[in-house]
């Protein structure tokens, strides 16, 4: 079943075309990973899906509810953390999680259970008579996902969710949201954490100038952009101008990274052939963010 | 435009937690202001002024400083109090991701700054009949009233919230409007010393009219004038409030 599709959907803001006729289709039970570079319109993406943008052009409907027109429902299954805080300051931790809780309608008794069950998860506990601004920055965001599991949500949309966390509670937020999807719970995800994507994610959509450049499993947008193994080498200018002839020559797929190179879907017995010298190489596997730099990369340095 | 729901009522619980949570530190400012302006207006003024229509000066006052303090406090809570919560604090854009609407936060907000009037003016009434200024039982549909007159501007607080662009606008809306407002309304001297142009002018300020009932219902007079000056405020009330439904969607749906 399709949890949430979108069809044709464009967001401008005056001249600026932050989202350029996306259509997607998100999986019951799938968490779908969202990347892209500063910009791309991610953010604006999930704001018309959570229904608090209003699209310039297409449709979006999420199980099978017309967004448009069934707002409201919508938003009670979905569990929202969004890029930017906003926790309420005014109000206590536990009070801002009662307080959440009551707009969904969830009774008292029940809205305090769910409270003080995400803020043991989160380790949060100790600190629920503190006021927001008492908290650190990675304490509020694990706040903000705390929040966003108070309605028992059916479908997740989290936008950069794990920015600023330490280690633990990165892994923390992790093994929930692996929790959940093992539980069937929908989830479109935000991270600018290549690892993060590949660790959590069915299927990976790469954005960049509100378009979405490809779409795939992880491993599979491995191996198609980048192959199983990348050689990296670091050189001084001369080699580098010597160097990057030699690889064009031989017809071989390279990207220059600041002062690497990143030669891609290549054999190890091509570069042995005087190519390079292989002693400067490093090889290792390929990984997502290859293929970030692959689709993104290029055009951010321009 | 877009109506809002019953769901306006868990932005009012919000701010009514909000409210109570820091009633403590505000109860104070609560409690002895309306003493002060009492004291102050009736002691002090009222020394100088005699009697008007027949009327000590500090009970002429009375139903002015409750009409004119419980619009004081819809309009700060829906000008600042909104504008904090809007721009600074991202509190609306967390609430409309739930169930709720654009339009139940605009609700949900100008029910609160009524209810805010209602206490004030309700503070104001009781330390008032401490005084013994107030004679007619009918003073008790004071609180109706005020939140009536709340409601009225606290929609036209938040129609202007929704189209300012930083909060030093509201320079311009207090000394621009309410201010020269509280003067024009008959809450310090009787309309009828105005001359005749400004006397018909100042019924276009939408604090006159409620003036004029409070006054009625504290001095337990009615006058035909009455069911017109309730009439225009519900008139002024319906216009604010759609204007401000629409605006707020504006603003917030971005
Ligand atoms: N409210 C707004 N008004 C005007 N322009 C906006 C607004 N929000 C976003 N934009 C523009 O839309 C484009 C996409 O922004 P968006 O926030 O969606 O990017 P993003 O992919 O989430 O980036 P990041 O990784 O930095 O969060 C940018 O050019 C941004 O300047
Ligand atoms: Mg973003």
């Amino acid at each position: 079943m399709v949890v949430i599709k979108t069809q044709n959907l464009t967001k401008n803001f005056g001249d600026v075309v932050a989202v350029d006729d996306v259509s997607l289709e998100i999986e019951e039970g799938e968490c779908f990973g969202l990347l892209g570079p500063n910009g791309a319109g991610k953010t604006s993406l999930i704001r018309m899906i959570t229904a608090v943008s209003p699209s310039t052009n297409g449709e979006i409907w999420v199980l099978d509810s017309d967004l448009q027109s069934h707002s409201r429902q919508v938003k009670a299954v979905l569990g929202v953390v969004p890029q930017v805080d906003n926790l309420d300051p005014d109000l206590t931790v536990l009070q801002n999680l009662l307080t959440f809780a009551r707009y969904f309608d969830i009774p008292k008794v029940e809205a305090h259970r769910r409270s003080m069950e995400v803020l043991r998860l989160f380790q949060l506990e100790d600190r629920c008579k503190s006021r927001i601004r008492e908290l650190s920055g990675g304490m509020r965001r694990r706040l903000l996902v705390a929040r966003g599991l108070i309605n028992s949500p059916r479908v997740m949309v989290l936008d950069e969710p794990t920015i600023g966390l330490d280690p633990q509670a990165k892994y923390l937020v992790w093994h929930k949201l692996t929790e959940l999807k093992s539980q069937g719970v929908t989830q479109l995800l935000c991270t600018q954490n290549m690892e993060e994507a590949s660790a959590l994610c069915d299927r990976v959509a790469i954005m960049h100038q509100g378009r979405i450049m490809s779409l795939d499993a992880p491993a599979k947008l491995i191996s198609r952009y980048v192959g199983e193994v990348v050689w990296e080498i670091e050189l001084n200018s001369e080699e580098r101008d010597k160097t990057i002839n030699g690889l064009e020559s031989h017809g071989l797929d390279f990207e220059v990274v600041g002062d690497k190179i990143h030669i891609f879907h290549v054999k190890d017995d091509e570069l042995t052939s005087g190519v390079l010298d292989w002693r400067k190489a490093m090889r290792r596997a390929a990984t997502l963010e290859d293929v970030f730099f692959r689709l993104t990369g290029r055009s951010l340095a321009e | 435009m877009r109506l809002f729901s019953w769901r306006f009522i868990r932005v009012w619980q919000r701010n009514r937690d909000v409210f109570f949570g820091l009633w403590h530190a505000e109860a104070p400012g609560f409690l002895a202001e309306p003493i002060i302006i009492l004291l102050a207006m009736g002691l002090g003024l009222g020394a100088y002024v005699g009697l008007v229509d027949g009327q000590r000066y500090i009970e002429f006052i009375v139903p002015g400083l409750i009409a004119g303090y419980a619009m004081f406090s819809a309009n700060f809570e829906c000008t600042y109090g909104s504008f904090f919560r809007m721009e600074y604090q991202k509190t609306f854009d967390a609430i409309i991701a739930t169930p709720l609407n654009i339009e139940d936060v605009t609700a949900g907000e100008i029910f609160w700054g009524a209810t805010r009037s209602v206490l004030t003016g309700s503070v104001m009434l009781a330390v008032a009949a401490a005084f013994q200024l107030v004679h007619s039982p009918w003073a008790l549909l004071i609180p109706i009233i005020c939140f009536l007159e709340g409601i009225l501007f606290s929609a036209i607080a938040l129609f202007f919230t929704s189209v300012v662009p930083s909060i030093y606008s509201f320079n311009y809306y207090y000394s621009l409007f309410i201010t020269p407002m509280f003067f024009f309304s008959g809450v310090f001297f009787p309309l009828s010393s105005f001359p005749e142009i400004v006397q018909t002018l100042s019924w276009a300020v939408p604090l006159t009219p409620v003036v004029y009932i409070t006054r009625a219902v504290i001095g337990g007079e009615f006058q035909p004038g009455l069911l017109g000056a309730l009439a225009l405020i519900v008139a002024l009330t319906v216009l604010f409030f759609s204007m401000s439904l629409v605006t707020m969607r504006r603003r917030l749906a971005t």
